[in-house]
């Protein structure tokens, strides 16, 4: 039962990297492809009608984990005070930017929102990734299973790290600029025009970049936690992973020459996918791995919550995601297909 | 300050703030389903027109204040984590269940059909962007259900076991679903919610008619608040709020004590309307009170003895209880004024007065603020009542906090929270003034083929 909630979990925030990765990385590259009024308006439009929703799967995922492993939430939650709440700031300012440059026709004010629209997306974007690295090298976690990280050390992976060293900076730029391509080719897909031309463009330039930075990642990972490579002797099955992101880092320069937009698309949704199933397979069947020598590693086993409780869980979660997922795609089938040339919303 | 003082201040602090925006979207998804629905029912293309208006008017209204119940809504699912993890840890195996199936059922379904109604007016049918409306409606309500329960299992704890490691686990899913102390607090609270909506929609209807701008739609707004103002005041009295009082008495007769300032037992107590609670001396101070009413409230007898805060030890008494007391009075003391104005503006509506009647349309105007101060208060006098307990009777306030995270660290998110909510809440007054000022377009005669068709300009 362990395992089910701990891949439910996995997918969810799969999901979110996906979905919600796309509108970052809109964000991320906002400024430099989207120069005129019209291509703004445009670049906003493309994810007016879904950035709320994809944002919910990251409030929902983070539901889930409460419910499936209280200890781990409670622990990671408190242990991660401060880029959460800096992550929660960050939010606030991102979502109030859509929100705000669409009410607005003020010139000064919508070129502020456009610039905290994209520094937040930027931001978001490496703190996720360096979100997920602190994750996978491990916290120094204490007897009772709680810990506190400061937001930076001396750099060094080890047994007293900072939310910041040099692994979980990688981790921020690789997840910047592979989010970065991920919008780039998601407005390749949803718009025409010079637009649509600088995103194919700009996605070109980046591919080599998420590509050589990735690769980076492999044995960075490896030194920083040797016991990430277990799972893989273990199981010949967790090598799909990795197969499958250099498959569609292949996929995504192939369509990209070939000017294949859903393709490369696609491509960059496997890309994310694999890169977070192969970091998840590293780490099961720990969630939380513990540095230094005090604490032990947070297990699936023993963050679990009480039987009734998961099992009545899978019930209603799997009703309720099927919904979901039904609603998520009938928007984004109503909004299939470019954005109009002229567009005009509820007020928007 | 020490750690659980602030790490409580915290927590209040953006609650409450987060609150002011969900309590109006409850009650507008309702309104704007209902007026969907008086739109897609008429023949009359005229009538048609206006209801479609003002249901796009009030979307927009909706969407900006949705918006910020969103942002500010994020940071209360973080801090179960961030702030209180020993909370977390001990009871996540109970509350993670309506917290997850919050986020599973209702945020994906508010968040889907808030993108259509918002953008889909052309792209699918009437019918559909009618159902887009009450999907959005059913959301939010499914949403305030969740968090009803959650709240509901700390104030009255049912379907659990304890287990040795003094983590807590549901014992029945449909126990917890169907705690009795959820369901009344869920009516009365959406009734409050309602409330808050409709207040709001009358009270532009009666600036625009004071302006004398937007008239046609002054007119539909305040009839529509009003008639939903009355239905929700008399529901927020009697049943909701008289049955989750009589249910109150029974399990938290402390908090009761406390809420009336009843310090010592007393058979035919009686109900103070007003009054200063002094808790050294345990008086209330300068008290305006009515023989008897509070027995006869809370047990149908006037003689019944109503337990005072001297049968429950010093350690057990709600900590701030001038405050519970306070909060109490003015939520009890608005509900009434509330029934009394929209009753007031239900019989000028009635008799064809209303939208003359200046006299009335600047009190329904300047009320609007007002629900939001009655639902916070309610829901203080629900918070502080529970304390000193976290999980009423099972674990205490001062046990439940982040023990790893020092005070110094909270008052700096504190600070920063305080930071940003104030510059919120100016872009949420621009936004929604300009919104109101803005109103809705009037409907023009389309110069189109048939010369009758109306459309908006």
């Amino acid at each position: 039962m362990g395992t089910i909630w701990f891949w439910i979990v996995a997918a969810m925030l799969t999901i979110y990297v996906v979905l919600d990765g796309f509108d970052l990385g809109v964000g991320i590259v906002y400024l430099i492809v989207a120069r005129t009024e019209q291509d703004r308006r445009k670049a906003m439009h493309a994810i007016g009608p879904v950035w709320d929703g994809n944002e919910v799967w990251l409030i929902a995922g983070g539901g889930t984990l409460f419910f499936a492993f209280p200890l781990l939430y409670a622990s990671s939650f408190s242990g991660f005070y401060l880029p959460l709440t800096i992550v929660l700031w960050l939010l606030i300012v991102r979502g109030l930017s859509i929100e705000l440059r669409a009410h607005t026709h003020d010139s000064v004010f919508m070129s502020l929102f456009d610039t905290t629209f994209a520094l937040s997306s930027l931001i978001l974007a490496v703190f996720f990734g360096a979100a997920l690295a602190n994750v996978i090298r491990g916290v120094p976690l204490g007897a009772d299973n709680y810990f506190f990280l400061p937001l930076w050390t001396n750099w060094r992976t080890g047994p007293n790290p900072g939310i910041l060293d040099w692994y979980t900076v990688l981790g921020g730029l690789l997840a910047a600029v592979a989010l970065a391509m991920h919008g780039l080719l998601y407005l390749a897909l949803k718009t025409r025009g010079a637009l649509n031309e600088k995103s194919v463009a700009w996605a070109k330039k980046a591919l080599p970049i998420v590509a050589i930075l990735t690769l980076a990642s492999v044995p960075a990972t490896v030194i920083a936690r040797p016991a990430s490579l277990m799972h893989y002797q273990e199981h010949g099955l967790a090598w799909l992973a990795p197969a499958m992101v250099v498959v569609s880092l292949i996929t995504i320069a192939i369509s990209l020459a070939r000017g294949w937009e859903w393709r490369a698309f696609i491509g960059s949704c496997t890309y994310l996918a694999a890169m977070l199933v192969g970091a998840a397979a590293g780490l099961f069947p720990v969630v939380l791995p513990s540095v230094g020598t005090e604490g032990q590693s947070i297990t699936i086993d023993r963050a679990l919550a009480g039987p009734h409780a998961v099992r009545v869980g899978l019930i209603w979660w799997t009703f309720g995601i099927l919904l979901a997922l039904g609603y998520t795609v009938t928007v984004y089938w109503l909004f299939r297909g470019k954005v109009p040339e002229h567009t005009e919303g509820y007020g928007h | 300050m020490d750690a659980l003082t602030l790490h409580r201040i915290h927590f209040a602090f953006t609650i409450t703030y987060h609150y002011l925006f969900p309590q109006l979207t409850m009650g507008l998804a309702l309104l704007i389903f209902v007026m969907k629905l008086i739109a897609l029912r008429t023949n009359d293309p005229a009538q048609r027109e206006r209801y479609d208006e003002a249901s796009r008017f009030w979307a927009r209204i909706f969407a900006i204040n949705f918006v910020l119940g969103v942002v500010t809504g994020i940071p209360m699912e973080f801090q179960f984590g961030t702030n209180w993890s020993e909370f977390s840890r001990r009871t996540g195996g109970v509350i993670g269940q309506p917290l997850a199936m919050e986020g599973v059922f209702s945020f994906f379904l508010e968040s889907a059909f808030l993108g259509l109604l918002m953008f889909g007016e052309k792209r699918i049918s009437r019918k559909l962007h009618t159902l887009s409306a009450f999907m959005v409606f059913l959301g939010s309500w499914i949403s305030g259900f969740f968090i009803i329960v959650t709240d509901a299992w700390m104030q009255h704890p049912v379907a659990y076991q304890q287990l040795p490691n003094g983590t807590f686990e549901v014992t029945s899913f449909w126990g917890l679903m169907m705690n009795p102390w959820a369901w009344l607090q869920y009516a009365h609270n959406m009734s409050g919610a309602v409330i808050t909506g409709a207040f709001v929609m009358a009270a532009t209807g009666a600036l625009y008619l004071l302006q004398r701008k937007h008239e046609e739609y002054g007119r539909l707004f305040l009839k529509v608040g009003v008639v939903a103002g009355i239905a929700s005041c008399i529901a927020q009295i009697f049943p909701t709020g008289d049955l989750h009082g009589k249910y109150m008495a029974r399990h938290q007769p402390a908090a009761v004590a406390g809420m009336e300032g009843l310090f010592h037992s007393t058979p035919g107590a009686p109900i103070v309307l007003m009054g200063q609670p002094d808790v050294e001396k345990q008086t209330i101070d300068n008290p305006l009170a009515v023989n008897k009413v509070l027995s006869f409230l809370i047990y149908g007898t006037t003689a019944a003895e109503v337990k005072g805060l001297d049968q429950f030890p010093q350690d057990q008494w709600p900590s701030a209880l001038p405050l519970l007391f306070y909060s109490y009075h003015i939520m009890a003391g608005l509900g009434t004024y509330f029934a009394g104005l929209m009753i007031l503006a239900g019989f000028l509506l009635w008799r064809g007065h209303i939208y003359h009647a200046r006299w009335l349309l600047w009190p329904i105007l300047l009320s609007f603020p007002l629900p939001y101060i009655a639902n916070t208060a309610g829901w203080m006098t629900a918070e502080l009542g529970r304390q000193p307990w976290l999980v009423y009777g099972l674990m205490r306030t001062s046990e439940g906090y982040s023990k790893h995270v020092g005070p110094g660290t909270s008052l700096f998110t504190l600070l920063g929270f305080l930071g940003m909510y104030s510059v919120l809440s100016i872009l949420w007054i621009v936004l929604v003034y300009t919104a109101i000022q803005k109103g809705p377009k009037a409907p023009v005669v389309d110069e189109g083929h048939d010369g009758h068709t109306l459309t908006t300009a």
